[in-house]
């Protein structure tokens, strides 16, 4: 039975649907999962901190060993936070992108987002490498870029995912033959630079890194949220959704919109870390319903534990080699993916 | 799906190859005369006839023609493994990279140069050959597994998994190794340059069976098409013909990335545009796929010869720059739904 | 002229033009959709009912002419604001996988909720309302995709009902239900206008069944209305010979006393006695 709280405030009609049963429960999990894991990436690495050391610090009191703060809040705390910030960027990204397309299989990068931030970075790092600093923003652009690109093409025909899809792959072909001939031609210590950029990696990253990150996610992904009914009419088909009012296809350009500027956001700081989008709306529905308003705070925090896990498992287990966390997001990913298809699909 | 020439504009299949072999064989000519030095016509005819050792009958005869001979033999193959995956799947998405062909002879070569150390162009053949036959076998397994079989749906969830892991290993080993990623980029951008003319005459004979193979496959594609209780209905022995058919691609496939490394896009694009000429009966699909894919290879063969002279562009750069706006014209202004 | 053609009409079309990708479907369309009453849109495969009520429910931009809603034209009208008038129900919806009937039937509270005010009384009220009109209660926390057809399309129009609107549309709501699950549906349908007086058009492919609940009856063919009125007027045997291109006799139905079309053919089985 569906309850619903009416507060009043002032007068005001405020009213809110209580979510299904298992939400608080699945955030509670989620949120000590994360938790735990972010102590263990705090306490990992070159300088062994202990785990009480590591609470302590990040509780502001005196710790036993004196290094340990700093060693945590400016060397470690930073990455992991960045990891996370960067999965629940990606976690929500692909989830307006599966509620909009009503495909479970559609990810930030068959709109182009990757292969565009790719190019325009890979072009930055190989072409002009004393302007490393405006790598963000290029990716940045290069993302938007061609998510544009991408919907001037194909977007405006109405109801045709065939053709977005179709639209976004051939644009991909087109970007990474540009970046394929960067890589090929460019000198070798640049290219495995930008080869690390592209697989996606949070290593070496400081606070300056998250401050240009934080914005995009406060502000996008609470209005994401707020556009969960939107999401959950438009998965009815778009002539049940227009006819129950949704003006469908300003919601699906605002909602790609949203989706792209969020991915295009961790693209630029992470680079393009795969999978996150595809797999954490996946498992969300697995765990809470496929309502967008359970749905899209539990995939956000199902990617930013994919990251952040898979950044340690990165670092720990082929050390003292460090493996991007983006090779292990696909990795794990991948036949986690399988395997969820294998075992879903046994009714 | 594409709205295609309605049927007063379409010329007869046979027209339709009758000029696609000419434009083939206009092509062919154009790739031996030009280059990065450019031989007249006359010279081409001569170093057939009677041949001298000079300069120019050398280069025809030593570099151009293998090169062409190749770029033909891999164009078609590439372009009639497309289309029989996008007749087999029913999946206009559907190209030998989705089966994970790509990624795993990418990963079997890279793996390869960084363990053994080695430098052999044969080696790096069979082994891309293996590497690709191996992923193929497992995305389709995998397909297969999940309920309803191997429907496109299935098929490219596992090609997309399978192909996205097998690439973050290739990109992990090439970061790991510095070495490695600067013996085998070249080649991962897909190459027609340097080809061993015995290392082509042993491929070939597993390309022409390929090709012949799709070529009477045709029929049976068409069956499959009209669904699989159709086909069945109809007394096709479904199970059988999928089977072929996927091997077919593994052959074509797997040879011409051995050759030639990744190319991509041709079998992604290629059976899209025969399908738009001539429509859907897949055994005149084929046999024109065929065609316009050595077309087009050599064509995109000639201009990564020919635009940075005397510098030479991987092939499978200038296949998605020619073919990529050519698809999107399409997309945009033919495909309907 | 048909008595029913004084009363006021719920829906107009003037001039009304629609069609698919340069191809008309229905030109210069004038009709009415009388008020309070239930509607069969009818006629051969390709005739336009489906385009047409797609059109009248703004699901289809016309390419000339105007609908009016109550005397507005829906051009003009937000389309939140004719949610809440009048509810479509198109052919063959289908729900995404998961989402029990509770969840569906809540959707059609959509054109009255706002991200501040997401739930209210009313809409518990109209959503409970729903499912008992229905007789769905039990079944309310199943997943619409587990329900039998007849159950899945009762879980549809619950939704629609639940959006408590004027105006009802339902592109062939019968269509690939078996015959106890078509009577079922329309039963309820003739419930909601008899007792609550709403407006109900239908597209219809059984003539019967158009005849026994429909009180107007509109046929159509090619574009064009054919024939329009109560099943008495319109169901005659040269009208459904043009129409349909059928031979038939019309008879009485014995259990309604409509009119009930009886297909000629030469190979079926004759009665010998005459």
């Amino acid at each position: 039975m569906k309850s619903w709280q009416y507060l009043q405030f002032w007068q005001l009609p405020l009213s809110w649907r209580k979510p299904h049963g298992r939400l608080s429960q699945v955030m509670l999990f989620l949120t000590l999962l994360t938790l735990v894991v972010t102590i263990a990436a705090l306490t990992y690495g070159d300088y062994p901190v202990s785990w009480l050391d590591v609470v302590k610090s990040l509780l502001m009191l005196p710790t036993v060993d004196p290094e340990s703060p700093w060693v945590v809040h400016t060397l470690r705390l930073p990455r992991v936070l960045l990891g996370w910030l960067v999965g629940i960027a990606l976690g929500v990204s692909g989830t307006i992108l599966q509620g909009l397309t009503r495909n479970s299989l559609a990810d930030p990068g068959i709109v182009g987002v990757n292969a565009g931030a790719g190019l325009a970075a890979v072009s930055l790092i190989i072409l002009f490498p004393n302007a490393q600093l405006a790598l963000p923003l290029a990716a940045f652009g290069g993302g938007l870029g061609v998510a544009v690109l991408l919907y001037l093409l194909a977007g405006t025909q109405g109801n045709s995912p065939l053709r977005l899809i179709l639209t976004g792959v051939a644009l991909s072909a087109i970007t990474s033959a540009f970046t394929t001939l960067l890589l090929t031609f460019g000198r070798i210590n640049q290219v495995t630079q930008a080869l690390v950029w592209l697989v996606g990696s949070v290593s070496g990253k400081s606070w300056e890194h998250v401050w240009p990150l934080l914005p995009w996610i406060v502000v996008l992904i609470p209005l994401a949220m707020l556009r969960s009914r939107s999401l959950n009419a438009l998965q009815l088909g778009s002539d049940v959704a227009r006819g129950l009012g949704s003006r469908v296809e300003r919601e699906r350009s605002g909602l790609l919109l949203m989706s792209v500027a969020l991915a295009s956001a961790a693209v630029a700081t992470a680079g393009t870390i795969g999978f996150v989008g595809l797999i954490s709306p996946h498992v969300g529905r697995r765990l809470v319903s496929s309502d967008h308003e359970s749905l899209i705070p539990v995939a956000a925090l199902i990617g930013g534990l994919l990251v952040i896990c898979s950044d340690l498992i990165g670092r720990s287990v082929f050390s003292p080699t460090e493996i991007p966390c983006g090779i292990m997001t696909a990795v794990l990913g991948a036949p986690y993916f399988l395997f969820l298809l294998h075992w879903s699909q046994k009714k | 799906m594409t709205q295609g020439l309605k049927n007063q504009q379409r010329l007869s299949p046979f027209s339709c190859l009758g000029i696609g072999v000419l434009l083939l064989l206009a092509c062919l000519f154009a790739s031996l005369a030009y280059g990065a030095k450019n031989i007249p016509l006359s010279n081409i005819f001569t170093a057939f006839t009677t041949f001298d050792d000079s300069y120019d009958h050398l280069i025809i005869l030593t570099m151009r023609l293998p090169r062409s001979l190749i770029a033909i033999m891999v164009g078609a193959s590439l372009a009639v493994a497309g289309g029989l995956m996008q007749g087999l799947t029913r999946n206009p998405l559907a190209s030998p990279g989705i089966l994970g062909i790509n990624a795993g002879a990418a990963l079997a070569v890279v793996i390869v140069v960084f363990g053994l150390n080695s430098s052999s162009l044969p080696l790096h053949a069979l082994v891309a050959f293996v590497g690709a036959a191996i992923a193929a076998a497992t995305v389709y397994l995998l397909g297969s597994r999940s309920a309803g079989g191997p429907t496109p749906l299935n098929l490219t969830i596992a090609g997309a998994a399978v192909s996205a892991m097998l690439a973050s290993l290739t990109t992990g080993t090439m970061i790991v190794s510095q070495r490695t990623l600067e013996e085998v980029r070249f080649w991962l951008a897909g190459s027609l340059a340097g080809r061993d003319i015995n290392l082509f005459l042993t491929v070939l004979p597993f390309m022409v069976v390929g090709l012949v193979s799709a070529f009477a496959l045709g029929q049976q594609i068409n069956t499959l098409s009209l669904g699989e209780d159709v086909a069945v209905g109809l007394g096709q022995k479904t199970g059988f013909v999928k089977i072929a058919t996927a091997l077919t691609v593994v052959i074509l496939a797997g040879s011409s990335v051995a050759l030639a490394g990744p190319i991509g896009f041709i079998g992604l694009m290629i059976p899209h545009v025969t399908r738009f000429i001539v429509g859907l009966d897949y055994r005149w699909v084929l046999p024109i796929s065929a065609v316009l894919g050595a077309t087009l290879l050599l064509l995109a063969d000639l201009a990564s010869r020919w635009i940075l002279r005397p510098q030479e562009l991987p092939v499978g750069i200038m296949t998605a720059l020619l073919g990529g706006p050519f698809f999107l014209y399409l997309i945009r202004w033919r495909i309907k739904r | 002229m048909s008595p029913l053609m004084k009363r006021p009409n719920a829906l107009v079309t003037r001039h009304l033009s629609l069609g698919y990708e340069g191809k008309p479907v229905i030109t210069h369309l004038d009709l009415g959709i009388p008020a309070e009453r239930i509607t069969a849109l009818v006629g051969p495969n390709g005739c336009g009912k489906s385009t047409l009520l797609r059109g009248l429910g703004r699901l289809l931009k016309p390419t000339a002419g105007t609908v009016y809603l109550d005397g507005a034209a829906i051009a003009q009208l937000s389309t939140g604001a004719i949610a809440k008038l009048l509810g479509i129900l198109p052919q063959s919806p289908v729900a995404p996988e998961g989402l029990t009937v509770r969840d569906l039937v809540a959707m059609g509270r959509y054109p009255y909720q706002r991200w501040w005010q997401q739930w209210s009384n009313q809409d518990e009220r109209m959503t409970q309302g729903a499912l008992l009109m229905t007789r769905l209660q039990k079944l309310a926390e199943r997943p619409v995709d587990t329900l039998s057809g007849g159950q899945r399309q009762r879980a549809w129009i619950a939704m629609i009902l639940a959006q408590d609107t004027q105006i009802l549309l339902l592109d062939e709501p019968t269509t690939f239900l078996d015959l106890a699950h078509q009577v079922e549906v329309l039963e309820l349908l003739w419930e909601l206008n008899r007792d609550q007086g709403r407006t109900v058009v239908m597209v219809l492919h059984d003539l019967n069944q158009a005849c026994r609940y429909a009180d107007h009856i509109v046929m159509l063919r090619e574009g064009v209305v054919f024939a329009q009125g109560e099943p008495t007027e319109v169901m005659t045997e040269e009208i459904v010979q043009q129409v349909f291109d059928l031979e038939c006799r019309i008879v009485a139905d014995p259990v309604a006393g409509t009119p009930m079309c009886i297909p000629l053919s030469f190979h079926a089985r004759r009665v010998r006695t005459e």
